[in-house]
């Protein structure tokens, strides 16, 4: 009797933990409103909701199964600002207080005076930051009423020379990969420099215009390779070719 | 049934259905869906900030259909721009599409969502929402659900789902029914039910589960469109 009780408890647990193993990403294609798993151990997290017994996707992407927890990545779309998210813009206006940056997203990023790096006289702020000037800036907050940027960082700044274009702002990690290892490698076989914004923003600059367009032309075919499975290696074979 | 339908499908049965997701490149998502002759395109733009000023809310972002009969559409030229009856089914639109959104996470903004019937024969604004649905699942925007949307009707006293422009135009009999109807797929939940002609409240409860039915076949076209896309934009590699 006991024996039985025992089994029945054995089973029970291995239906609601699932194996734990945080390395395993299972990886899957939802709709909104689809049935990701089932079971009260799951935790849903960004993009997914808990509806009774079930944790169900609330927008369209790649679901991630990691161990319990369940989260949508989306694939398309528009660039949602998040605090710490690097970004590119353009300084679109100069008001009295600091800078007003377009980074094309639903409300324009601000970046205070005080943020800059040095001491700027208030009659001189476009020496520093002009209309037009290129940026890479950190966001700083996420408000209702705006963004707040800050230049204090390594790699940001105003962005002089090159040239910036546009990539789906989702496909952004993939361009980054690994702790930079994509962009990393596009970096050492052009020899360009390059700054990839959260916003989808990439901004390019090597020795040559040839070396800048095969950059662009990396960024560009990593940024339409969604699904990786060792990208990296792939990436070698695209530069023996181009 | 009585009366048969002049392109001989049965009572219960769709126009053949076709789905495709991302055919503006332009647009943050887009979709097209059809209904046999009936196809229409839907692009939505954002979120992003909205103008004019007065009607942003810092409380939630909101949503703004508008549904366009292009001129070439239909067999008469139709004189091209806004009407009244496309102001009344841009708003019939958002507010079937509303009940699916949650736009709290976006203050202040908008997302526009355009609808463009390029070809009319009868259940535009059905076809309409179907795109819209879809484009807007694309466009990565927080959503509980899909919506699917289906125009019933009648022919004399049988009930028909997705009319042609002829059965439409059926006067005889009980004369011409049209109920367009439309449902949030993984639920009870209906966000439209629009009238127009007669109908016997018992015959409408009929109605609406024959709809019902028919909203699930075009949720599965809607699934296969969406998850199309991105098997397609991975070289096939999706699992």
């Amino acid at each position: 009797m006991r024996n039985k009780i025992n089994e029945a408890h054995e089973s029970v647990g291995s239906i609601e933990a699932p194996e734990a193993d945080p390395t395993e990403v299972k990886r899957k294609v939802v709709i909104p409103g689809e049935v990701i798993v089932t079971g009260e151990d799951y935790l849903p997290g960004e993009g997914t909701r808990r509806k009774g017994e079930d944790v169900v996707a609330s927008r369209f992407g790649l679901a991630e199964i990691a161990g319990r927890s369940i989260k949508v990545i989306s694939l398309f779309g528009t660039f949602i600002p998040r605090r710490n998210n690097v970004i590119i813009g353009r300084v679109r206006d100069i008001t009295f207080y600091g800078w007003s940056i377009d980074m094309d997203s639903a409300s324009s990023g601000f970046l205070p005076l005080d943020e800059s790096p040095r001491f700027i006289n208030k009659d001189e702020m476009d020496q520093f930051l002009a209309i037009g000037d290129v940026i890479a800036a950190k966001i700083w907050s996420v408000k209702a009423k705006g963004i707040d940027l800050t230049l204090n960082g390594k790699g940001l700044g105003k962005l002089e020379g090159g040239f910036v274009f546009r990539v789906i702002p989702s496909r952004v990690p993939r361009i980054i990969g690994r702790e930079g290892s994509m962009v990393g490698l596009i970096k050492e076989k052009t020899g360009c420099n390059i700054t990839v914004g959260q916003n989808g923003w990439v901004w390019i600059k090597g020795p040559t215009t040839d070396a800048e367009i095969r950059a662009r032309k990396a960024v560009e075919f990593v940024a339409d390779k969604v699904f990786v499975d060792g990208l990296t290696d792939k990436m070698e074979e695209w530069f023996t070719t181009n | 049934m009585a009366v048969k339908r002049s392109d001989g499908r049965k009572a219960n049965e769709l126009r053949p259905m076709m789905a495709k997701v991302g055919v503006v490149p332009n647009a943050d998502g887009s979709a097209i869906f059809a209904f046999g002759n009936t196809i229409a395109i839907a692009a939505v733009y954002g979120p992003r900030l909205l103008h004019p000023q007065h009607m942003q809310d810092p409380a939630t972002g909101i949503l703004r259909c508008n549904y366009d009969l292009l001129s070439f559409s239909v067999s008469d030229r139709k004189k091209p721009g806004p009407n009244r009856r496309a102001q009344e089914i841009s708003k019939v639109t958002q507010w079937a599409l509303m009940p699916v959104l949650d736009l709290k996470e976006f203050p202040n903004t908008v997302i526009d969502v355009q609808i463009y019937i390029i070809q009319a024969d009868a259940g535009t604004r059905t076809a309409g929402i179907n795109a819209a649905s879809l484009a807007l699942a694309h466009a990565g925007i927080p959503m509980k659900d899909l919506v699917c949307s289906v125009a019933c009707g009648k022919l004399d006293k049988d009930i028909v789902v997705d009319l042609s422009k002829e059965e439409e135009d059926y006067h005889e009999g009980e004369g011409a029914t049209d109920f367009a109807i439309a449902k949030v797929a993984n639920s009870d939940e209906f966000s439209l039910l629009q009238l127009d002609g007669k109908i016997q409240p018992e015959v409408l409860k009929e109605v609406i589960e024959i709809s019902k039915k028919s909203c699930e076949e075009i949720y599965e076209v809607q699934k296969k469109a969406l998850k199309a896309v991105v098997e397609q934009e991975m070289g096939g590699k999706a699992k």
